[in-house]
Order: C-alpha cells, then structure tokens, then sequence
C-alpha cells in the first residue's frame, strides 16, 4: 500500500499527543500531593523540568536512537539526528497514514513521561543538579535503547516476536524498575522508618490521578495511530482494566482498614499500567482480568516493600514496575488476532510460545534498566551527589534548591 | 480573674459557642492549633492498610472571666464539646493579673465587661448582689 496522509489519523495522532503530554504535569500533581509540604514545588518540577530535558534530547538525539535505521538490532542510527528528514510526509515503517514528524512527537510524550515516573522513588531529598544530568543521560541509554529494542523496525525484542501495545515494557517495566535501582543507590529520607510521612494533600493525587485516567486515553488510544477501530478497542480496554484494578484496591484497603481514597485512585492507575502492553490485543473481559490482578501485585509489592523498609519513596516500583510486568505477562496470556490481526495469539489461545517471548522481553528490560541505572546513579552519587545535605533537606527543597514557597 | 484554655474537637466549635452564648460568654479568642493528648495520635487509612498520625488538629479557646463565673464556664464547654471519646480535649485555668481594654484604657475587672454578659445576667435576676 502507497503511503498516502489521512486526515482522520492525524487529526487523532495529533489530540493523542496533546493527551500524553498532559500525563507529565498529571503525574507531578499525583506525586506532589503525597510528599510533605516543604517539598512540593520540587516535586511538581521533577515532572515540569523532564517536559523541557527531554523535549530537547528527543529532537536533538533521541528520536533517532529509538526509531533510527537499526543497527544490528541494538540501537537506532543517526539518519534522524536533530529530526533530519523527518517532515510532514508519511513514513512507510512507523506512520503510513501520518506525517511522519506527527509519530515522532507522539512518541516524544512517551519519551518525556518514563524518566518523570522514576522521580517518585527519591523525591523530598534529590539534588536537583544531579537529576538534570541524570534525566538526560538516563534518556540516551535507557529509554531510547528500549524503545528501539520493542518498537524499532529491526529491533532485537521486536524481531523476537514481543507484543507491547502502548508501553507496558518500554515505559513502565523501564521506570519502575529504574526507580527500584535508584532507591538502592540514594539515601534514605531523613527519619523514615521513624517519623509519619504523611501526604500533604491528597485531593491532588486525586486531581493527578483523574487526569492521567483521561490522558492515558490518547497514550493507549493514540498508539494504534490511527482513528479506527483497534483505537477504540484500546480506549475500552484501558478504562475497563482501570476500572476493575481501582475496585480490586477498593476491596483490598477495606480488608485491612476502610477503603481509602488514595488507594483507590493507585489502584486505578495500576490497571493503566498493566493493561498498557495488552490494550491493542485483548478483549474488554481480558482487560477486567489483567486490572484485577494487578492491583493485589502492586498491593502486596508495596507492603513487601513497607516490610523491608525501603525507602523507595512512592512505590514506583511497586505500581509501574510490577503492573508492568503483570500486563506484559497477561498479554502473553490474553492476547488475540481476533482483537487485532497484526498482534499474535497468547497461551490462551493457543500459543503458549507468546508467553515466554513476554517473559524474555521483561526480563531483558527489567535487568538493563536496573543495571545501567544502578551504574549511572552510583557514579553521580560520587562525583555530583545523588542526595542534598542533611539540613537542605530537613529545611525542605521548596526553599533548599528553589528559593519557593508552595504556601504562603 | 481567670483565664481558660480549652482544647476541643474543632468540629464542635459551633456547639461550644452556642453553649457560651447562652450563659452569656461574650468574648473570646480561637486558635488553630496542632497537638495531641494522652491518646497519642489516631490510626488513618493509607495507600495499603494503615498508618499512625500524631498530630491532630485541635481549636484552643481562650476566655478571661471573673473568678466565680469559672465553674459554670468550663460546666458548659464540657457538656458541648464532649461526644464521649478519648480526643474530646483539654481544659487549663489560669490565673490572670490584669487586663487592659485598648480602646478605652479600662483596667482589670472593668475591661471585660460587656454589655448582656454573663455577670450582667446575674445582675438583672438579683439587684444588689456583689461580686469580687
């Protein structure tokens, strides 16, 4: 079929980024209101600033690691470099309806949120200095690497038959457990353990929560780029597995006390994650199974991690690093050609193979984003510092690295 | 003259006020405060299961009365702010060694009376009596 624009698909493509671009400040609100008042503005900004960091990286260098002409598999070349080439004309690989520069800023957004999800694990006590360099560098050979390995033409997860629809590996699987290395390698908040942290305020984890539900509509919508059916069918997909994770928590925090509000919106935005890989290939009753179980996952994660206590501060581990890992495994279990034909088969339906190529490519993105980023943070960690100094940080960031007050 | 500090539930500030207003407390002075008493704190649902928070948030009223209005006061600021649980607050008595009304310079007993107040109450039902 010849390349040729359509104007529905872009006009989607286009109001989809505009959806996944929101998710970033959506995120920040989410974060900031379950950290202590002192630290607020730093943490809505460890959001803010990755929008700017990684917009300009994306552009300059990391559209064309990720979806450059691959070499050997393992990362894209330089054909693209500062979006050479890429203009308002259909790309035959990745956008045959589209401009080709609408794919590459729709897949800027997704670039921009991943190293935003990884600042839950050590706000109120990051040096904001060394976040900068890290964001930029973790971008360049995490993310971009990734992205190419699962979504590159040629790339090596790609070729081996791994099916992830909007993410679930490349975002989530990629951050959570960036962020499981991070903690390891960055010093616990002063007196955790001993002293409540309590959330500040939690109507705005609610109002994040609420709009990273409606961004996510374009982040697994818009990747069928394309407004047709298997968009709609990701769209359903994602609101019906939010839906069944946020009742799932539901239950779960009433059993163990009342059913609190804050669980309830994590829940939610659990089942967004796992079913983030899935939502392209599964039915709406498959995605009611894969949001109810990964709320228990992510539950019992983040208790576990409560029990060892570590001080991985918001559980991104917990909810994106484990309802990653959950979503990409069911897809492996769910997924059907009668929900999209250019998907593959899973166990239960009669291709058990599909399962163990989902474990393989988890397990390769989980090792090498712990990996590279357990290296990158402890060589920061002694030469900038990952940490601030004890008093900035009894102080708080708002004042220490930014000279703001959120309340006056 | 006394002075009473009275933390209570800051949900039962509108009772309390009521029950001042009706044995005719006039003046009085609220705070915001953060605090907890002998039962340390209370148990709040969290992401999962639950955790211990310390400091709660109280209201402190302050009142300057005569020294035989006292009894009556904190009698009626029991009954109104009490719902029976561990949290219904605390009451301290001061004693006070002088007031200053600002707007006219009146000095000690004179400066906290008003018009309508509980000891012009007392007044209107026995003429003649004398307090300290």
């Amino acid at each position: 079929m010849e390349p040729t624009i359509n104007a529905g698909d872009t006009a989607w493509v286009l109001i989809s980024t505009a959806l996944v671009l929101v998710m970033t400040p959506a995120l920040g609100f989410f974060y900031s209101g379950m950290v202590r008042r002192k630290n607020v503005l730093s943490t809505l900004n460890l959001s803010i600033i990755t929008m700017a960091l990684v917009s300009i990286q994306w552009v300059l260098i990391g559209y064309t690691l990720a979806f450059g002409t691959t070499c050997k598999g393992l990362i894209g070349g330089l054909a693209f470099l500062g979006l050479n080439g890429v203009d308002g004309l259909p790309n035959a690989d990745y956008a045959p309806t589209i401009p080709h520069l609408a794919f590459s800023a729709y897949q800027m957004m997704f670039a921009v949120i991943t190293p935003a999800l990884i600042t839950g694990a050590f706000v109120e006590r990051i040096r904001f200095k060394t976040f900068l360099l890290f964001t930029v560098v973790w971008a360049t050979l995490v993310y971009d690497p990734v992205a190419h390995w699962v979504w590159g033409v040629g790339g090596v997860l790609h070729n081996l038959g791994a099916l992830d629809f909007a993410g679930g590996t490349v975002v989530h699987v990629t951050a959570g457990f960036a962020a499981l290395a991070l903690a390891l390698a960055i010093r616990p908040r002063h007196g955790f353990g001993s002293v409540t942290m309590e959330p500040h305020n939690i109507p705005y984890s609610i109002l994040g929560a609420g709009l990273l539900w409606f961004g996510w509509f374009g982040f697994n919508g818009g990747s069928a780029l394309a407004a047709n059916g298997l968009a709609v069918s990701a769209i359903v997909n994602t609101n019906t597995a939010a839906a069944a994770a946020g009742l799932v928590w539901m239950a779960l925090s009433w059993r163990d006390d009342k059913p609190s509000v804050l669980g309830i919106i994590t829940g939610a935005v659990v089942g967004l994650v796992a079913i983030t890989p899935a939502a392209g290939y599964v039915t709406p009753l498959a995605s009611i199974a894969i949001g109810a179980a990964a709320a228990p996952v992510s539950y019992y994660a983040i208790k576990l991690r409560q029990h060892l206590k570590f001080d991985e501060s918001l559980d991104v581990w917990a909810c994106h690093g484990m309802g990653g890992v959950t979503g990409a495994l069911l897809t492996g279990l769910f997924a059907t050609t009668a929900v999209n034909s250019g998907g593959a088969n899973g166990l239960f339906y009669g291709n058990p193979h599909q399962f163990v190529v989902q474990l393989e490519a988890v397990a390769v993105t989980a090792l090498y984003s712990f990996g590279i980023t357990y290296i990158v943070a402890k060589a920061l960690d002694r030469t900038l510092g990952l940490a601030v100094t004890e008093n900035e940080e009894i102080v708080g960031l708002d004042i220490g690295e930014h000279g703001e007050r959120a309340y006056s | 003259m006394k002075k009473i500090e009275a933390f209570i539930r800051e949900e039962k500030l509108d009772d309390v006020k009521a029950a001042l207003r009706d044995i005719g407390i006039v003046g009085m002075s609220v705070l915001e405060v953060r605090g907890h008493g002998r039962q340390g704190g209370v148990t709040l649902a969290g992401r999962i299961g639950t955790y211990q928070v310390d400091m709660l948030t109280k209201l402190q009223l302050n009142i300057v009365l005569s020294d035989h209005n006292v009894e009556k006061t904190i009698e009626a600021i029991r009954k109104a702010a009490a719902i029976g649980r561990p949290g219904d607050g605390i009451i301290f008595i001061y004693p006070v060694e002088d007031v200053v009304r600002i707007r006219t310079g009146e000095r000690g007993q004179a400066a906290i009376m008003y018009e309508d107040d509980i000891d012009a109450r007392e007044k209107l039902k026995s003429p003649g009596s004398k307090h300290d």
